[in-house]
């Protein structure tokens, strides 16, 4: 599990080792098995993470899920396939994934409010098509321990190895985009900034000073 | 474009700022919360480094994981037990007020605040919990948030919100006897349907919404969601305020008179400008039961399981899951259904005029044979409130069982749950497949009276039958004998 800190800030792209879950419409009870969800804290969210696939594929001749395999530990970027993160619609799937180490998805496409779950926490997702994906996911079988660089501007994935680097190009909606960017994924720290604004909302509000004469 | 509504007003007076995104900053004045939906939100906080803006605007309680038994602590369930403990934490850290258990205050979220007189008039409230549209009653722009959104308004005491259309639904006429809040509003679900107010707020108005008291106002708005609305109200009038006077926080002396005026200027004038306006006839509705899985299908007491031809199209593949789900047969009448467990209770229908509407039924009658029957309270208040009028000997001689306040059964978060296939009639709000705490238990939705006549009789039974003959000159309903099964105590 990753070491590395909680995303803040701009984001122009991130870097690390890649890890593929391969399969179309895993939702996000597979992501976060229901159970999980009984808790006072994401905290402890990482060990949810894909838990009944993970337990499924333990002992499976195929060998056991990505998130158990050495080789795909602190990998930083998820490249999954077809509307990924359906279902409920529970922030404990994008929490669990960041709490593992993921930082950024790639995939062919998304699940609407899991995409917003991820941008509220700083998480990109991009897509890419269907062929891209699975060469991407073909190199990382083919190197586990290769770095990955993922950039923003212009939104591309270029995997570094010794020899050539190998680039896809990857898409993003720009409003997302942009507010990664900027930093202003983050909707809390965009409300906190308006201070003089809630205080000058909150003056003209009779209720919060119980009618006192003004 | 509506303008000139409550609604309208409320928005404007708390818009912070607009935002890049398209929406607007809204400011919330007073922000409810829970044990369930806030521990992520303060450990979200504390990963941020952020404080509570305003913890003087933010109220807390327990309700959904309480055990209805004993409350004694710590709870038989040590997950229960660590969500208040957490709860209690937070609060004491960040200088929240606590409506705990044995404060003689604690009760749902929707019930105790209104009646603690912290709802007002042309308040924003937020709450994670989408039930939050019960404080709408009072004319206040009530909405449910989830975890993110907490912890939005525990930061800054405001929301991301995109403003909504508002739906003017006029009911003119007046409710017949037997018929409560909670038909009326089954009513209107079933006719605009569960998905008819997304993108609306609903504005309930006409006389017989004037005609109702703020509890069943309280009952109306608590299910505006369940119609698809984030929030629905009512505009504050002689009602509200008669109902607020003299309440814990609510004004006092001259600010009180000043707080009238204030209230009174954000109701909706005649000039208001609505998105829509939809019309419905109180003297038309029956009492009413939801026989599927959705709130929306819900029938009059004197009528049948709709076939999958008298289904619209649309319909028809949720309405054949239902059937499935159900094990009941399109064509059935309602009444007569047989019944497991019987409800009274939530944020809906558990506060004191729910409970007296159903112990004048229970009164001198006996819970049939093999029926489970149990009332629980909204709140401390409403459980003091009702054994100061002996309510609570009326169901435990009627063969109820009298419970400790909480969410209890509507979400069976705590021990109250459905077994099996067990069918429940429930003054509940949510008829989802699994939600009262068995994945194959079964829940039909009807008003605390019509429970209590479901317990008496076995089975789902016309609650005008209970009823003295009407004041008002219509033709007494005739029961058929066959149905009349209640056990008269001697
Ligand atoms: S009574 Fe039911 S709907 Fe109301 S707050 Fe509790 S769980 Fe939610």
């Amino acid at each position: 599990m990753s070491t590395t800190p909680f995303p803040s800030g701009p984001i122009l792209g991130c870097r690390g080792r890649g890890v593929s879950v391969p399969g179309d419409d895993i939702d996000t009870d597979r992501i976060i098995p229901a159970r999980f969800l009984k808790c006072v804290s994401f905290e402890g969210l990482a060990e949810g993470a894909f838990a009944d696939d993970r337990a499924e594929r333990a002992d499976h001749p195929d060998g056991p899920h990505p998130f158990d395999r050495p080789e795909h530990r602190n990998a930083a970027i998820l490249v999954v396939n077809r509307n990924f993160g359906c279902g409920s619609s529970r922030e404990h799937a994008p929490q669990a994934l960041m709490r593992w180490g993921i930082r950024a998805v790639i995939g062919e496409s998304f699940a609407e409010i899991f995409f917003g779950n991820c941008l509220a926490l700083g998480i990109p997702c991009l897509t890419a098509d269907h062929e891209s994906v699975l060469a991407l996911q073909g190199a990382i079988a083919a190197d586990p321990a290769a770095v990955l660089q993922l950039d923003l501007q212009p939104p591309a994935v270029t995997l570094l190895t010794g020899g050539e680097p190998r680039v896809w190009e990857l898409q993003v909606a720009d409003g997302p985009r942009r507010m990664l960017l900027s930093g202003e994924w983050n909707g809390t720290a965009q409300l906190v900034a308006h201070d003089a604004e809630l205080r000058a909302t909150a003056a003209r509000l009779p209720y919060l000073s119980g009618f006192a004469l003004g | 474009m509506s303008a000139g509504t409550l609604y309208d007003k409320v928005w404007d007076l708390h818009r912070v700022a607009d935002l890049p995104g398209g929406g607007s900053q809204l400011f919330i004045g007073l922000h409810l919360i829970h044990e369930v939906t806030s521990p992520q939100a303060f450990a979200a906080l504390r990963d941020l480094g952020l404080s509570v803006r305003h913890p003087e605007r933010t109220v807390a309680t327990v309700d959904h994981i309480v055990p209805t038994t004993s409350q004694a602590r710590p709870f038989a369930d040590p997950l229960a037990e660590e969500m208040l403990a957490t709860l209690e934490r937070n609060c004491a850290e960040h200088g929240i007020a606590l409506h705990g258990l044995g404060s003689g205050r604690q009760g749902i979220v929707h019930v105790i605040a209104p009646e603690l007189g912290l709802t007002q008039p042309g308040m924003t409230v937020a709450c994670g919990d989408s039930h939050t549209s019960t404080h709408g009653a009072f004319g206040a722009i009530a909405f449910g948030i989830g975890t993110s959104q907490v912890r939005d308004v525990l930061a800054s005491q405001s929301l991301a919100m995109a403003k909504l259309k508002v739906r003017r639904i006029r009911v003119e006429g007046a409710l017949q006897s037997g018929v409560y809040a909670k038909d009326l509003v089954l009513h209107i679900i079933r006719r605009l349907g569960v998905k008819g107010g997304v993108g609306y707020a609903y504005e309930f108005a006409g006389p017989a919404i004037a005609a109702l008291s703020m509890e069943e106002r309280m009952t109306l708005c608590n299910m505006a969601i369940e119609g698809g609305a984030r929030c629905g109200y009512v505009n504050p009038d002689a009602v509200t305020f008669a109902y607020l006077k003299g309440r814990p926080h609510a004004p006092a002396g001259e600010a009180w008179d000043r707080a009238v005026a204030w209230w009174s200027s954000l109701a909706s004038g005649p000039e208001a400008v609505f998105d829509d306006e939809v019309v419905f006839d109180a003297a038309t509705i029956a009492p009413t039961v939801t026989w599927g899985i959705t709130p929306g299908q819900g029938i009059g007491i004197d009528e049948s399981i709709p076939t999958l031809e008298q289904t619209e199209p649309d319909e028809r593949p949720i309405a054949e899951e239902a059937y499935r789900y159900m094990d009941l047969r399109p064509g059935t009448p309602i009444e007569g259904v047989p019944v497991d467990v019987c409800f009274i209770g939530s944020c809906t229908n558990g506060r004191l005029s729910d409970l007296r509407a159903a112990a004048a039924i229970a009164r001198g009658r006996h819970v049939a044979p093999g029926i489970k029957a149990f009332v629980v309270p909204g709140s401390e208040q409403v459980a003091a409130a009702a054994e100061a009028e002996g309510l609570d000997a009326v169901f435990r001689d009627a063969g109820f069982e009298w419970r400790e306040p909480g969410c209890s059964m509507c979400l069976a978060m705590n021990p109250d749950r459905l077994e099996g296939r067990q069918i429940s009639a429930s003054s509940s709000n949510r008829n989802f497949k699994g939600r009262q705490g068995s994945a194959s238990g079964r829940t039909l939705l009807m008003s605390p009276a019509m429970v209590a006549a479901a317990a008496v009789s076995g089975h789902v039974a016309d609650v005008r039958r209970f009823l003295g003959p009407p004041t008002d000159g219509a033709p007494s309903p005739t029961a058929p004998a066959a149905l009349e099964t209640a056990a008269i105590r001697a």
